[in-house]
């Protein structure tokens, strides 16, 4: 062989299938500092001291028994809803159509919690949990069937739906589910308290959410490193044309993968039902899709990453609820950081990958 | 107006696409610029329309030296470049392409501008007019659109690369007319093609490129004799087969056929396949040859189902293959090797076990071992410079399209192949016609593409050529010889081994 028939044997990165050659320690460290300096300029600039931001953003989370509480029922559906996103990522689809996913996944579980209330609760939990994932599923399969079938760009399908996702479930607030005698779009009337998850002592946090969200990631897990279907999924987000020349049936995995997401998103909104709100809202979703989309930006298609991240961004968001009250600024600084984060990570790959 | 260049020369890399070209192209006269695909025609022209810049030399316009920056450049000082495939939008009128594409000197107004498009149009015998939307209008309307353009930019030397490809004969007949009447005002025209009837028909000189020089004494003035023509863009005629390990097929009659074409119309993009009829027997190397474009693509992507006929039968060993998509044409033993093997051939940051684990049978979970097993079998077996955990990314290009040939499965009936060796060096395309070879021994059917008339003389049974849509019968390659081959490449001679010429193909 010649010279130029040299293979030069790289070692791939497992962990991230496809950053295959970058540092991947690196660029966290150069997407922590850049967001770490930027949110630091924001709070500055408006007279806010760093410091005690950051011992509430980092810390508050930890300082009571009902915030540690509140984390984890924020963590729970932050959890699902990115682990759906990792397999569309995989499929290398954005799926921006995750807030209407998890709105029909409410409205799906509301249907059995309204009409069989009389169901021994395990059931009906199991019902509602049911509902939700096909009600999230089918969903996801309208941004499927018009991405396959019609060409529509899913990240175009999914806001559209959102819209419409939004529009079902407040129309179901003020008409149909209207509270007795009056309509208030702050939501319809609360569920009898005997069908609602059960919580530890006192507490908010109901053990059984977290419960099934890290029983998703398990799954997820196995499913996208370990059996022939995430890696077909892989090779279709990588590249559909050689996936299709060798086999793949392309079009059906990418629907596949945005019915496991619209499912996992619809448990996530059912969660939000029976464990949270107990009742349905018009923000149900609370933006938790859109933040699980940041989630998944930083983590990419690897699962190993989303139950650090996804559980420092519910710390971030929960902690910096204090900050009105203890240093007078605004919660949302938490959305800087997340936000900055990703902005910053994006930005570290791009020069890593252009080096 | 004059054009010429002196000693001019652009590099890309290590390689010389124009190495120390002079040329001169006379005003009121059409030159025509003859080439095989790569000799360097199309990198001339950008370099005189200002697409590229040069590396060394000088452009002259009317004698005076000029430095284009970019193609508004080139057309303010009167060169204007009409490509293959027209640049326009397709949303637009062509009054709205006219206007937007113009700069604002040229035509200041609406109405200007379509009193202008109209009188051109009618002085030179166009079908264009102003209010049609561009997706309505073929590609022969689009390239007047594009002459109308350039001329009212006041464009006064034209430079036309493979106008003919891709339009009606009345079209190209008008295209003719209207180039003549454009000389006779004055204006230059540079007519590139690789046709060699419409180069004697059309032009005043002819000039031939070859691997990025000027062949012989530079301008020629028209007519010469093709076969000097051709002798000159093709190379001497002096090659000698390769010696073979392995006897040639073909021959016989008794062979059954691995595909058979009834009548089969097809169509992609501007270009038709029509009422081809064809046996391409088993058990043999067919080779495809032709300037590229002329069809050979669209017969490959038919044998594997890529595109499906509008009209016509194809059979696959007696079964209709109707509307049958890839996958079925894979269950039917049918590999395609495409020639973007990054693009179309394998997932590019996936490893080779990752492959493997894809083309395993069935099964949830993936058998690991199993696919690095395999992986190291056919890294063994095909001479991979790899381990199983490589990505197919970091391989060279003779060690993916090895890798790519690896994971064809054994039993596999028929293989199509887009340039197999594309980008290799020598010995990795020896080594993969190796393969190939193997391959056909065992009853396999290997039809391939490629533009190199050297690789379809050394390992073909039978040759097919293409030219402009057109295609020869099948060829037994023993007759063959490259200057006969140059000959019906470039289209001379071509009725006399045209399929459809002759009542009885065989």
């Amino acid at each position: 062989m010649t010279s130029s028939d040299q293979a030069t044997p790289v070692r791939p990165d497992h962990r991230s299938p496809r950053s295959a050659r970058r540092p991947p320690l690196l660029v966290g460290t150069l997407a922590l500092g850049g967001a770490l300096l930027f949110t630091s300029l924001v709070l500055i600039s408006s007279g806010v001291p760093p410091l005690a931001a950051y011992k509430l953003i980092f810390l508050g989370a930890f300082s009571t028994p009902t915030r540690i509480s509140d984390m984890v029922m924020l963590a729970s559906p932050l959890l699902l809803c990115s682990c759906g996103l990792t397999l569309t990522f995989a499929a290398g689809l954005y799926n921006l159509g995750i807030e209407g996913q998890m709105i029909l996944g409410a409205v799906a579980a509301m249907i059995p919690l309204r009409l069989l209330p009389g169901l021994p609760p395990p059931l009906l939990w199991a019902l509602a949990l049911a509902a939700g994932a096909a009600g999230g599923a089918l969903w996801a399969l309208l941004v499927a069937g018009l991405r396959v079938g019609l060409r529509v760009n899913e990240i175009f399908a999914g806001l559209g739906l959102n819209f419409l996702a939004s529009g079902v479930s407040l129309y179901l607030v003020l008409g149909p589910w209207r509270r007795i005698g009056q309509a208030s779009s702050s939501g319809t009337e609360p569920l009898p308290s005997a069908i609602w998850l059960p919580t530890l002592n006192n507490l908010r946090v109901a053990p059984a959410a977290p419960v099934i969200a890290l029983v998703a990631l398990a799954l997820i897990w196995v499913a996208v490193t370990r059996t022939r279907w995430g890696l077909e999924l892989r090779a279709v987000g990588l590249n559909p044309q050689a996936a299709g020349r060798m086999g793949i049936p392309a079009a059906r995995r990418l629907a596949e993968s945005l019915a496991a997401c619209g499912a996992l998103a619809g448990i996530a909104g059912a969660i939000q039902v029976i464990a949270v709100f107990h009742q349905l809202i018009p923000s149900i979703s609370s933006g938790i899709g859109l933040l699980a989309l940041l989630v998944v930006l930083l983590v990419r298609a690897n699962p190993a990453w989303v139950l650090p991240i996804a559980a420092a961004f519910a710390v971030f968001t929960v902690g910096s609820v204090q900050m009105s009250v203890s240093l007078g600024a605004d919660s949302s600084i938490a959305g800087v950081l997340q936000g900055a984060l990703v902005l910053f990570a994006l930005l570290a790959r791009g020069f890593s990958a252009r080096r | 107006m004059e054009v010429s260049v002196h000693n001019l020369t652009k590099t890309f890399g290590t390689l010389r696409a124009n190495d120390n070209i002079s040329l001169r192209f006379a005003g009121g006269q059409i030159h025509g610029i003859l080439g095989e695909n790569g000799a360097g025609k199309s990198t001339l022209m950008k370099l005189l329309s200002g697409f590229l810049r040069p590396d060394g030399g000088e452009i002259l316009f009317e004698a005076k030296p000029v430095a284009l920056g970019d193609p508004g450049a080139a057309l303010r000082a009167g060169v204007g470049m009409v490509h293959q495939e027209p640049l326009d939008v397709p949303g637009f009128s062509a009054l709205e392409n006219l206007l937007c594409a113009a700069p604002r000197w040229a035509l200041p107004s609406r109405i200007e501008a379509r009193n202008t498009l109209t009188v051109l149009a009618g002085r030179l015998g166009f079908s264009v007019a102003p209010d049609d939307p561009i997706s309505a209008l073929t590609v022969g309307q689009r390239q007047q659109l594009e002459i109308i353009r350039l001329l009212a930019c006041g464009a006064r030397a034209l430079i036309l690369d493979e106008p003919t490809t891709g339009i009606s004969a009345a079209q190209a007949r008008s295209l003719f007319v209207a180039l003549r009447r454009l000389a006779s005002e004055g204006n230059t025209v540079i007519f590139v093609s690789h046709k060699l009837d419409e180069v004697a028909e059309l032009c005043h000189t002819v000039s031939v490129l070859r691997a990025g020089q000027v062949v012989g004494e530079g301008q020629m003035g028209v007519p010469q004799p093709q076969d000097r023509l051709l002798k000159m863009m093709f190379g001497g005629g002096d090659h000698t087969p390769a010696p073979r390990e392995t006897p040639r097929r073909g021959g016989s009659p008794a062979v059954p056929s691995a595909w058979r074409l009834e009548g089969i119309t097809a169509r992609e993009g501007n270009l038709v396949l029509a009422g081809l009829d064809l046996d391409i027997p088993a058990g043999s190397v067919v080779g495809l040859a032709g300037l590229e474009g002329s069809g050979q693509q669209i017969l490959l992507r038919l044998l594997c189902g890529q595109i499906r006929p509008s009209a016509g039968r194809l059979r696959m060993a007696g079964a209709d293959m109707a509307g049958a998509s890839p996958a079925i044409f894979r269950t039917c033993g049918v590999e395609y090797l495409p020639a973007d093997r990054l693009v179309e051939g394998v997932v590019g940051p996936l490893t080779l076990a990752e492959h493997f684990a894809l083309l395993q049978p069935g099964g949830m979970i993936i058998k690991r071992h199993a696919a690095e097993d395999a992986a190291r079998a056919a890294i063994a077996g095909y001479d991979i410079r790899a381990v199983p955990d490589s990505p197919i990314l970091s391989l060279s290009g003779g060690n993916q399209q090895r890798a790519m040939l690896a994971m064809i499965p054994e039993n596999t009936r028929a293989l199509v192949c887009e340039q197999p060796t594309r980008g290799l060096d020598v010995a990795s395309a020896r080594a993969i016609w190796g393969r190939l070879l193997a391959r056909r021994d065992a009853g396999c059917t290997v039809v391939f593409a490629t533009a190199d008339l050297d690789e379809i003389l050394d390992y073909s049974d039978y040759v097919l050529v293409f030219f402009a849509g057109r295609v020869s019968r099948l060829l037994p390659c023993a007759e063959l010889r490259v200057p006969r081959l140059a000959e019906l490449i470039g289209g001379v001679g071509f009725e006399a081994a045209d399929g459809r010429a002759k009542a009885n193909p065989q």
